[in-house]
C-alpha cells in the first residue's frame, strides 16, 4: 500500500493542465451521477410515499423481525468470522503451521463458491436446517475469506523491527501481539468487516434457501409475489440506512492513524513462530476449516452429480447458459473497467478534493445492496424510459454501480505504477497528450485493466439477486438456472451450473491471493 | 569490570556464516563501536545482544548472568538491553508520550513525568509529547527512540547505525547529544556502523569486522595507527601502503628513509603512512616525485603522485599549490611509518 501511495504522490504533477482533464472529469461526474441514482431514487421514493405511509411502513413488527434478525447474524457472523480469520492468517503467515502454503490457499479457495451454492450444499447435507444458526454457520464459511485475504496481507506487511523492538521495551510476546500487532492489522480487520456487513446485508440466495428472512429476501419477495411497490421501497430505505450504519461504524473504528512502516529502510523478514508440538492440535483448525467451506460444496455436488448421472447435462441448456453468462460477463466487466478509467487515472494524476469526493461516492454506490439497485432501475426504467426495461444497458449498468470499485482498486495500483515522467517524455518525443496517454500509461496499466475486468466479471458471474430482477426476457445465466431449479427442489439438475460457477470462478479466487502477495512484494 | 561477555559466537544462515566466532569484552560505562562493511555480519551481532536471534555457539554473559549459550536463551523482553534502531522504529499508531511511555510500568501521571523528564534530557520540547512520529523530523525520530529505551533505565543501550538515516549536519549534532546523554547517564554503549569516522569518534573501544569475525579490536587511536593488516588500515581512512626494507627502526622506501614505529623488525614489510603525515610543495626539502594526474575539487585536489621505480599513490593536496600534471615536486613525511608484520 506505501509503496503505491508513495509512487502515487511522487508521479502527481504539479501543474495542471484542465483542458485535458476537463473532459475526464465530466465523465466521471456523469458515471458518478448514474451510480448514485439507486440511492437518489430511495431517498426520492420515501419523499414520494408520503411521510404518514412511510411511518406506518417502517415502524410494523415485520420490520421489526427484520431488523432482529439482520442485526443478530451480523453481530454472530463478523465476530466469529473475525477470529477464524486472524487465527487462520497467523497460522499460515507466522508459525511452522506444517503445508502452510496450502492452507492459505484453502483458506482464500471458499471465494470460489457463491454463497447461494454453499447453501445449496450445507441443505443437501442437512436438510432440516433453518433460521439464524444456519445462516450464522453458512455465512462464516461463505464470507471469512474477505477478513482472511487482508489480514494476511497486512501480517506479510508488518515491520517485524517493530515487534523486535517493543520486546525489547520489556514485552512478553502476547503483549506484543496485543499492543503492536493488533492495532496494526485494523485497517485490515475493520475493511474486511465491514465487507462482510455488507454481504450479508445484501445477500439473497444464501438466506432463501435456509428459510431465514433478511431486508433483501423480504424485499424480492414482496417484489415477486405483490409487486408491493411502496412496501418494498420502505424496506429498501431500511436497508440503506443499515448499510450507513455500517459504514459509519467502521469509519469511526478506523480513525485516522497511521499505521506504515515510519522512515526508509527496508523491513527485515518476518519470524516465525515455533509450533512444537501444538502443530498437531492446531493443525486442526484450518483442516475443519477447509471441511466445511470446501468439503460439504465438493460433496453435496458430487453426490447430486452422481445421483443425476448423465441426464442432468442438457448440453444445449447447459451451454447456452454458460455462454450467456460468459457474454454478460464479458460485457458487463469491460463496461464497468471503462467506466473507472476516469476517475483511477484522475485520482492519480490530478488528485483534488473533486476526484476524491468522486471516488468516495462510487464507493458509497456500490455499498448499496444488488436488491436495492434492481428495485431502482426497474423502477426508473418502468416510470420513466420503458424501452430500457430489461435490456442489457440497463443490467449492465446495474453491474457497473456494483462492481466498480474492483475495477477502480486494479486500475488505479497499475496506474500509479507507470511514471507520468514516461508520458512527459513521449510527449517531449512529438505525441499529441492523448497519445502519449495511450502510447505509455495506458499500455503499461493494461495488466491492471485486465484484472479489473476479470474482477468485475466474476463478480458478475455469481450474482444472483440484481440479475434476476433485471435480466432481459430470454436471459439465463448459470446463477439464474441455478436458482430456477433449486426452487424446484431439483438438486440434481442445479449441480451442473453450480460446478461450472466454481470452476469459472477459480481465476478470481487465485487473482486475489495473488493480488495481496503481490502487494505485500512477494 | 566487565559487563557484557561475547565468547565465541556464530551464527549462520543457510550455509552462509554471518558470525564466524566472535568474542569481545565490553567494560562497564564503556562505549564501544564495531565497525565494518554492510553484510560483515555486525548487525546479526546486535540482534544477538538484543536477543531478536538465538546464537548457534558461543555464549552472550551480562553482568555475569549468561543470557545465550547456544541451548538455552534468555528472551528479549527479559534481557533489559534497550536498542535504537536505524530508523527509530517508532510505534506509528501512538503518540510521542505513548511511545517514550510504551515500555514504562509506572501509572499514567508518573509516566507523565519521566516522558517530559527525558524529553529535556535528549534535547526535544515537551510540548512534542502530543505529536505523532510522522509529524517529527528523522533527527526529533531518532532523540525520541532514545528517550524511549532510555524510559527503561538500561545498563545497556545498543544503536544499530542510528544516526545512517540523517543527513550530515544532523548526523554530527545528534551523535554528540546522544553521546552526552549517554555519558551523562553512565550506560554502557555498544555501536554498530559501516562509517569509520562515527566509530572512531564515537568510541572508548572499536572492533573492526570483516565477514563474521573482528579484524582488530582497540581503543580508535590504535586501531587508526596501528592496524593489524592494510585491509583493516584501508576501511579505517585513506592509506598508503608502500613496499620496504627495515632495520633499526628505520625503513628504506620509495619515499626515501622513514623512522618506523617498531624497533625490533628486520627485514622486507609493508608500511603504512596516513596522508595527514605526508606533505606536497613545489619547492622544498624531500623525495622527488612528479605529478602524473590532478583533479581541482575546491580547497583541495585529488592528486595521483609518481615516484621512481613505477611506484604512484593518491593524495588529496592544498589546492593553493596550483600544481599541473607533469609539474615535478618534493614529498615531505612526518612522524613513524606503520609496520604492518
Amino acid at each position: 500500500m506505501t509503496s503505491t501511495t508513495e509512487t502515487m504522490f511522487s508521479t502527481a504533477p504539479r501543474r495542471r493542465s484542465p483542458a485535458g482533464s476537463s473532459w475526464t472529469l465530466t465523465i466521471a461526474v456523469v458515471v458518478a451521477l448514474l451510480a448514485l441514482l439507486p440511492l437518489g431514487f430511495v431517498l426520492w421514493a420515501t419523499a414520494a410515499t408520503g411521510w404518514d405511509t412511510a411511518i406506518q411502513l417502517i415502524f410494523r413488527g415485520r420490520v421489526g423481525e427484520l431488523l432482529t434478525n439482520t442485526v443478530l447474524l451480523i453481530l454472530f457472523t463478523v465476530p466469529i468470522c473475525t477470529a477464524l480469520a486472524l487465527a487462520l492468517a497467523w497460522l499460515t503467515e507466522r508459525t511452522d503451521l506444517p503445508g502452510a502454503r496450502f492452507w492459505s490457499w484453502m483458506a482464500v479457495a471458499p471465494l470460489a463458491v457463491p454463497a447461494f451454492v454453499h447453501s445449496y450444499a450445507w441443505v443437501g447435507m442437512w436438510p432440516a436446517i433453518n433460521g439464524l444458526g444456519a445462516g450464522v454457520a453458512i455465512s462464516v464459511v461463505a464470507y471469512f475469506p474477505f477478513l482472511y485475504l487482508p489480514i494476511s496481507a497486512a501480517f506479510r506487511l508488518l515491520d517485524p523491527a517493530l515487534e523486535d523492538q517493543a520486546a525489547s521495551l520489556g514485552l512478553a510476546p502476547f503483549a506484543v501481539f496485543r499492543r503492536v500487532v493488533l492495532p496494526q492489522l485494523r485497517l485490515a480487520l475493520c475493511g474486511g468487516a465491514l465487507l462482510i456487513g455488507l454481504h450479508l446485508l445484501a445477500e439473497y440466495g444464501l438466506f432463501a434457501m435456509i428459510r431465514f428472512d433478511t431486508f433483501t429476501t423480504a424485499i424480492i419477495d414482496q417484489f415477486q409475489s405483490t409487486y408491493n411497490g411502496v412496501a418494498a421501497y420502505m424496506l429498501a430505505l431500511v436497508l440503506v440506512l443499515c448499510c450507513f450504519v455500517l459504514l459509519g461504524i467502521e469509519a469511526g473504528l478506523r480513525g485516522r492513524r497511521r499505521y506504515a512502516r515510519l522512515g526508509p529502510g527496508v523491513a527485515r523478514h518476518v519470524k516465525i513462530a515455533k509450533l512444537g508440538a501444538w502443530k498437531y492440535l492446531l493443525l486442526l483448525l484450518p483442516i475443519a476449516t477447509a471441511a466445511f467451506s470446501l468439503g460439504i460444496p465438493a460433496l453435496t455436488i458430487a453426490r447430486w452429480l452422481i445421483a443425476g448421472g448423465w441426464s442432468i447435462w442438457n448440453v444445449s441448456e447447459v451451454g447456452l447458459a454458460l455462454w450467456q453468462t460468459l457474454v454478460i460477463c464479458l460485457i458487463g466487466g469491460l463496461a464497468t473497467t471503462a467506466a473507472a478509467v476516469p476517475i483511477a487515472w484522475l485520482s492519480i494524476r490530478r488528485p483534488t478534493r473533486a476526484s476524491r469526493f468522486l471516488e468516495g461516492c462510487y464507493y458509497l454506490a456500490s455499498s448499496m445492496p444488488g436488491v436495492v439497485v434492481a428495485l431502482a432501475l426497474v423502477t426508473v426504467t418502468v416510470r420513466a424510459i420503458l424501452p430500457l426495461y430489461q435490456t442489457v444497458a440497463t443490467i449492465v449498468l446495474a453491474y457497473v454501480v456494483m462492481f466498480l470499485p474492483r475495477a477502480l482498486v486494479s486500475l488505479r495500483a497499475s496506474i500509479a505504477q507507470v511514471p507520468v515522467e514516461l508520458e512527459h517524455t513521449a510527449a517531449s518525443l512529438g505525441r499529441s497528450p492523448g497519445n502519449a496517454l495511450w502510447s505509455t500509461t495506458v499500455r503499461l496499466a493494461a495488466p491492471g485493466a485486465a484484472a479489473g475486468v476479470a474482477l468485475s466479471s466474476l463478480g458478475i458471474m455469481n450474482e444472483l439477486t440484481a440479475t434476476q430482477m433485471l435480466a432481459p426476457n430470454g436471459t439465463r445465466t448459470l446463477a439464474m438456472a441455478f436458482w430456477a431449479l433449486t426452487s424446484e427442489i431439483d438438486y440434481a439438475g442445479a449441480a451442473p451450473y453450480a460446478v461450472l460457477m466454481v470452476v469459472f470462478s477459480m481465476p478470481l479466487t487465485w487473482l486475489l491471493h495473488h493480488q495481496s502477495k503481490k502487494i505485500a512484494g512477494r | 569490570m566487565t559487563l557484557l561477555q561475547l565468547t565465541s559466537l556464530r551464527k549462520n544462515y543457510g550455509s552462509v556464516a554471518a558470525l564466524d566466532g566472535v568474542t569481545l569484552s565490553v567494560p562497564a560505562g564503556s562505549r564501544t563501536a564495531i565497525v565494518g562493511p554492510s553484510g560483515c555480519g555486525k548487525t546479526t551481532l546486535l540482534r544477538l545482544v538484543a536477543g531478536f536471534d538465538q546464537p548457534d555457539n558461543g555464549t552472550i554473559t551480562f553482568d555475569g548472568q549468561v543470557l545465550a549459550d547456544g541451548s538455552s536463551h534468555v528472551p528479549a523482553h527479559k534481557r533489559g538491553i534497550g536498542i535504537v534502531a536505524q530508523d527509530g522504529c517508532l510505534f506509528p499508531h501512538l503518540t510521542v508520550l505513548q511511545n517514550i511511555g510504551f515500555g514504562m510500568t509506572e501509572d499514567r501521571a508518573a509516566k507523565e513525568a519521566s516522558a517530559a523528564e527525558l524529553m529535556s534530557m535528549v534535547g526535544l520540547d515537551r510540548a512534542m509529547l502530543a505529536r505523532k512520529p510522522d509529524q517529527l523530523s528523522g533527527g526529533q525520530q531518532q532523540r525520541v527512540a532514545l528517550a524511549r529505551a532510555l524510559a527503561r533505565k538500561p545498563r545497556l543501550m545498543l544503536l544499530d547505525e542510528p544516526f545512517s538515516a540523517l543527513d550530515t549536519g544532523l548526523r554530527a549534532a545528534t551523535r554528540k547529544a546522544v553521546t552526552d546523554v549517554l555519558s551523562a547517564a553512565g550506560i554502557t554503549t555498544l555501536l554498530v556502523t559501516h562509517d569509520q569516522g562515527e566509530a572512531l569518534a564515537f568510541a572508548d573501544q572499536v572492533a573492526v569486522m570483516r565477514a563474521g569475525k573482528f579484524a582488530q579490536v582497540g581503543s580508535p587511536r590504535d586501531v587508526y595507527s596501528r592496524p593489524v593488516d592494510p585491509a583493516t588500515a584501508a576501511f579505517l581512512g585513506e592509506a598508503i601502503v608502500l613496499p620496504a626494507e627495515i632495520a633499526d627502526g628505520r625503513a628504506q622506501s620509495p619515499l626515501g628513509l622513514l623512522q618506523v614505529d617498531d624497533l625490533g623488525y628486520r627485514g622486507r614489510a609493508d608500511i603504512l603512512l596516513r596522508p595527514e603525515q605526508i606533505s606536497v610543495v613545489a619547492e622544498g626539502e624531500g623525495t622527488a616525485g612528479t605529478i602524473s594526474e590532478i583533479n581541482f575539487c575546491g580547497p583541495t585536489s585529488d592528486a595521483r603522485i609518481a615516484l621512481g621505480e613505477g611506484f604512484s599513490f593518491r593524495l588529496d593536496i592544498p589546492s593553493r599549490e596550483m600544481l599541473l600534471p607533469g609539474d615535478a615536486v618534493k614529498i615531505g613525511v612526518s612522524g613513524k611509518a606503520h609496520v604492518f608484520r
